[in-house]
């Protein structure tokens, strides 16, 4: 929408994202746990409390929107990083509007988002640690109880430090093999065989 | 493991230096949740306020110490305790076996009782057992008997706890399977979502939910449910204290008795929780 040069739809989009990057996710998760939780005749009304009852609807809208702000401003860095050469050596072989966008302009802008938006992945992984905030037990959630019950507070953590770690390790390989896929160029071009046959002429 | 004992031990170094020092200047370092009124909270001016605030300011003069009330999340406040970030913990813990494994207690300075938190209209208000009290230690078969007769009434029904408490072992015991338990940081959290009707029930400390029904927000509702201690329920709330501070330990457990001789916890659990919980010895 930032891209679109309507000004509404750029402003909406600004707005957004200057609120769910500029403020901590925990106060997010918060607003929606338990802020929205005081409007329920109102949400009722509108039959959305059915979703809003349940932590773990309000933990991955929280996620959701916080992530999707990061993810839009890294995807316009990558759109805009288009070099402008090829934008127009495109244009100059007849490609316009979609064909343009699908062959040269995407592709592009994902290979060059894409270490970015790895990182922005991993950091979302890490922030489910958030959610035990609003009952939902995941990993730290879990940790916390062990520790409560057992009074281990080293090995608990240590151990939900390696179950992010295998994660992260997965991600950052997924995100690495979709890379490499992605820019052929960069690659070490296959050996080519010398031509014997030159030799002959 | 020794690795990683280092490594906490690195961690928690500079909190120990100043630990070290703490004790020699007779300064005693207690640590309080601030988040579980009225025995603990923090007060509109910033500052911690409540029953276990007072408390500790007459047990301290009578111990002749220096004593500083500094807030600690309920989660880690063990741990914390035997990292030596502070030296006793009065946070409405109650004394349990499990705790015992890793800290001492001195006390208890109170023993309050047990109930549900619902709302007045639904069909949780007719509880069986409101009322009745029931110690899970020495009257065992009573105590269940109580506990199954409120069973039918939960099935399907969400009850909030706080994490890491006796209620919240209770809950795990004898209630999951039940009904749906879940577990909040705070009394206060729990509280919220029992307003926003998220969950039906709240299990807590009746002293807290005393508390909570001062509120305006839950006028409709009331305290209901016996009242089951004792046992995993634990002998009451006392100091939670390093198993090594025998010294220390002595002299809170002096102080509490003469806290409790004359008439001191008496007033101030008056004062703060309108009903006497005052430890019978």
């Amino acid at each position: 929408m930032r891209m679109s040069g309507i000004r509404v739809l750029d402003a909406f989009a600004q707005a957004y994202v200057f609120v769910f990057r500029g403020s901590p996710l925990l106060v997010q998760i918060f607003l929606i746990y338990y802020g929205l939780g005081q409007f329920r005749p109102t949400l009722q009304e509108w039959g959305l409390w059915g979703f809003f009852r349940e932590p773990y609807w309000c933990a991955v809208l929280a996620l959701t929107l916080n992530t999707a702000a990061y993810a839009s401003e890294i995807i316009r860095g990558g759109l805009q990083a288009v070099p402008h050469q090829q934008v127009e050596a495109a244009r100059a072989c007849g490609m316009s509007g979609f064909l343009l966008f699908r062959r040269i302009v995407f592709p592009i802008a994902v290979r060059q988002a894409l270490p970015a938006y790895g990182s922005e992945l991993i950091l979302m992984v890490k922030a489910t640690s958030l959610a035990s905030i609003i009952t939902m037990m995941e990993v730290t959630g879990i940790a916390a109880k062990l520790i409560s019950q057992t009074f281990r507070a080293v090995e608990v953590f240590v151990v939900a430090g390696v179950i992010y770690l295998i994660l992260n390790f997965t991600i950052t390989r997924i995100i690495m093999a979709i890379e490499w896929w992605l820019s052929p160029h960069l690659r070490h071009p296959p050996a080519v065989k010398p031509a014997l046959d030159a030799v002959h002429v | 493991m020794k690795f990683f004992k280092t490594v906490s031990l690195a961690l928690v170094g500079s909190a120990l230096a100043i630990g070290g020092a703490a004790a020699q200047g007779k300064t005693v370092k207690i640590a309080t949740e601030g988040a579980y009124a009225p025995w603990n909270f923090t007060g509109a001016g910033g500052k911690l306020e409540g029953f276990e605030i007072d408390l500790a300011n007459d047990l301290c003069a009578r111990m002749k110490v220096k004593c500083e009330v500094v807030a600690q999340d309920w989660d880690g406040i063990i741990p914390a305790l035997n990292a030596k970030k502070y030296d006793a913990i009065m946070a409405g813990m109650s004394i349990t076996d499990d705790r015992k494994k890793v800290i001492d207690f001195a006390g208890p300075y109170a023993n309050s009782p047990n109930g549900f938190l619902v709302a007045k209209n639904s069909p949780l208000a007719k509880m069986p057992g409101t009322g009745q009290a029931f110690n899970l230690g020495t009257q065992q078969a009573d105590a269940e008997k109580a506990i199954d007769a409120i069973k039918p009434l939960l099935k399907g029904k969400t009850v909030g706890v706080q994490g890491s408490t006796i209620h919240s072992n209770f809950a795990d015991k004898y209630l999951k399977g039940t009904a749906e338990v879940r577990e909040y940081k705070t009394t206060e959290a729990h509280d919220l979502d029992l307003a926003a009707g998220r969950i039906d029930a709240i299990l807590a400390d009746a002293t807290g939910i005393i508390g909570t029904l001062e509120k305006p927000e839950f006028k409709d509702y009331a305290l209901v449910g016996p009242s089951i201690t004792g046992g995993m329920l634990g002998l009451g709330v006392g100091v939670g204290l390093r198993k090594e501070d025998q010294d220390l330990k002595k002299a809170f457990s002096e102080a509490i008795q003469g806290a409790i001789k004359d008439g001191t916890i008496q007033k101030l659990s008056m004062k703060w929780f309108k009903i006497d919980t005052t430890p019978k010895s």
